[in-house]
């Protein structure tokens, strides 16, 4: 048995014991256990941080119910004083921001289709390779994690100009696509390598081609996987900032982070700070809400190729 | 062991018959599955990083044609002054970002990998700032750090904290710093996944003999948790010398490189030298330079982790 799989064995085993060490957590705190003064310092250190993640998360939302008034002359920190949906009305009405909604929708979507699609059956095709070409492209691909993308912006925009695909949104989802490509390759191969031998092995006896196989018994194991690269995909698209920046110029096409930096260096609404805390609190709604009702799979794919 | 070898060589030789088409067949079906995935990161990731090179080779200003231009942007580049305090910059960013992270994010993962239920949901709440894109982020700091007006200004004013009453972002000698923060409290969510990671990895066993050896917790915890986390600090470490060497969105956002040059990195420098001053030969020599120095540093982070391990899925596949 072992001869026959020895790495699928090896994987198996790993994936047990990282299930055991997870059963195994009560007993991790051993030593901590033994400290009463450490774990209460713990305790209020611990505290110090959550108050720094949310104190300026907590302003950004006060500020944003207030009106420009209010928002100069009320307490900053307590919620004193009259509270208003105005900043939001005027935002609605001052930015577009139903279009660029729009835009980072689409962006997002494309992103998460190219990528999930091409990760998931090039991932198929490395772990079952039938060829040293998939192994090739395989270290070929695992290169690119390393490769800044800041360092390639000018060639991106000289190629998307002579392509013709400059300020253009399909050119925009390529490009983003294959920034995120890598890690969606390594993280699909992760997991697409957990899949019993024994499977595919009844697979062929029930005559499938190589192709049922993926459509029949990949497709439906790497489900989890297919959440978790597709959270990375989507929020590397929905967030991305460079990217736009470089690669599109008109409103047409115009996505959430370049139209919110906009809103906020036009002179007239930048300067009115409830409604450029109203817009950034607008645009992190969506993805707190998802954050919320898919946290698991959001730490996978927010932890990317750094966890394993 | 000897029997399951015999039993591989016999399938094999009954396989022989239709060996060659089976093989084709296997390789079309690489070609198939593979040949997409590397075309668009071919086209988009791989041509680009040489291209990028090749640029640095010429001039190019948008409007006319690519012309030759030999080494005299590259000896240009090892004569600039603006480009040596950016690259200074980018060194002090990178440094004063690891200083400022890891050590807090080791202790925060430490934190959240005990067992206390309340230590979850912290955890949880820990990971929001990831969640906010780098623009919306950018100007929530902007707007907490407003002279005068902000809410870190009404503090210092109102609870007579006059060190809080600065202008953060528009002071040389406050900028970078306040960039460092910053970033800092966007990242470090993220480094403390890390390290929580890896905390959680340690065997509980370990502990036990510590503790039976007669361990305190500080002796515990500089010989069982400080050695079993080395993969989990080089890996963040990498990380965020990476990230710090070619960063951009915040001081763009935030400072476009000012006031004068102090936040000028080496990324900034290029996106101005380029898109600002469309002098793209000699931006696409910073752009080397900083491909160059984060390539440098993550194949560093290959070799001192056997990352490359990753790769190990060869040996199980048929």
């Amino acid at each position: 048995m072992t001869a026959i799989a020895p790495a699928h064995s090896v994987a198996l085993a790993r994936s047990a014991e990282r299930r055991r060490v997870r059963a195994a957590a009560p007993a991790l705190s051993g030593i901590k256990g033994r400290s009463k003064v450490l774990r209460f310092v713990s305790f209020v250190l611990g505290t110090i941080w959550l108050v720094i993640v949310l104190g300026p998360i907590y302003y950004m939302v006060l500020t944003s119910f207030r009106s420009t008034t209010q928002y100069l002359t009320a307490n900053a920190w307590l919620p004193t004083g009259s509270f208003t949906l105005s900043s939001y009305t005027s935002m609605f009405h001052g930015s577009g921001i139903g279009t660029l909604f729009r835009d980072s929708a689409e962006l997002a979507a494309g992103t998460i289709a190219l990528v999930a699609v091409l990760s998931l059956l090039s991932a198929y095709r490395i772990v079952r390779r039938g060829s040293r070409f998939a192994a090739v492209s395989f270290r070929l691909i695992l290169f690119g994690i390393a490769v800044p993308i800041q360092a390639i912006v000018i060639p991106l925009f000289f190629i998307t100009s002579k392509l013709h695909i400059y300020d253009k949104m399909y050119g925009l989802v390529f490009v983003t696509a294959a920034s995120l490509i890598p890690v969606a390759v390594l993280l699909m191969v992760n997991y697409v390598r957990l899949i019993p031998r024994e499977l595919y092995d009844a697979m062929a006896v029930d005559g499938a081609n190589q192709w049922s196989t993926f459509r029949n018994l990949v497709v439906p194991m790497a489900r989890p996987v297919l959440a978790v690269v597709s959270i990375y995909a989507g929020l590397g698209a929905w967030n991305n900032f460079l990217l736009p920046l470089i690669l599109t110029q008109s409103n047409n096409d115009m996505v959430l982070p370049l139209g919110m930096y906009r809103f906020a260096t036009n002179s007239l609404y930048g300067i009115n700070v409830p409604v450029v805390m109203a817009f950034v609190f607008f645009t992190m709604a969506p993805i707190l809400v998802l954050y919320i009702v898919l946290r698991r799979q959001f730490v996978k794919g927010i932890g990317g190729f750094a966890l394993r | 062991m000897a029997a399951s070898t015999a039993f591989l060589r016999d399938s094999q030789v009954a396989r022989r018959s239709g060996y060659d088409t089976a093989r084709r067949r296997n390789f079309l079906a690489d070609l198939l599955g593979v040949s997409p995935t590397l075309a668009l990161y071919g086209a988009f990731i791989v041509i680009p990083t040489f291209f990028a090179l090749f640029l640095s080779f010429t001039n190019w200003d948008v409007i006319g044609p690519l012309k030759w231009a030999g080494f005299s942007n590259w000896s240009r580049f090892f004569s600039d002054p603006t480009a040596h305090h950016s690259l200074l910059v980018t060194f002090e960013l990178a440094g004063l970002s690891w200083l400022a992270q890891t050590p807090l994010a080791m202790a925060l993962g430490i934190f959240v990998a005990g067992t206390q239920r309340y230590r979850a949901v912290y955890a949880a709440i820990y990971l929001v700032p990831l969640l906010l894109s780098t623009v919306g982020l950018s100007l929530m700091w902007q707007d907490l750090l407003f002279p005068q007006f902000g809410g870190l200004a009404w503090l210092g004013l109102h609870l007579h904290m006059t060190f809080l009453s600065r202008n953060w972002l528009g002071s040389s000698d406050l900028a970078l710093l306040t960039i460092v923060v910053i970033i800092a409290w966007q990242f470090v969510p993220f480094h403390t996944l890390i390290f929580q990671a890896g905390r959680r990895a340690v065997p509980a066993e370990l502990y036990d003999a510590a503790t039976v050896d007669g361990a305190n917790v500080r002796q515990a915890f500089w010989h069982v948790t400080l050695p079993q986390l080395r993969y989990s600090i080089v890996t963040s470490s990498t990380l965020v010398l990476v990230g710090s060497l070619t960063y951009f969105d915040i001081i763009y956002i935030l400072t476009l490189g000012g006031p004068g040059d102090t936040t000028r990195v080496l990324a900034m420098d290029m996106y101005n030298t380029g898109f600002v001053e469309t002098e793209f030969g000699y931006a696409s020599v910073i752009a080397t330079v900083l491909g160059v120095l984060g390539i440098l540093v993550a194949i560093t982070l290959v070799r001192f982790t056997g990352f490359g391990s990753m790769e190990g899925g060869r040996e199980g596949i048929s």
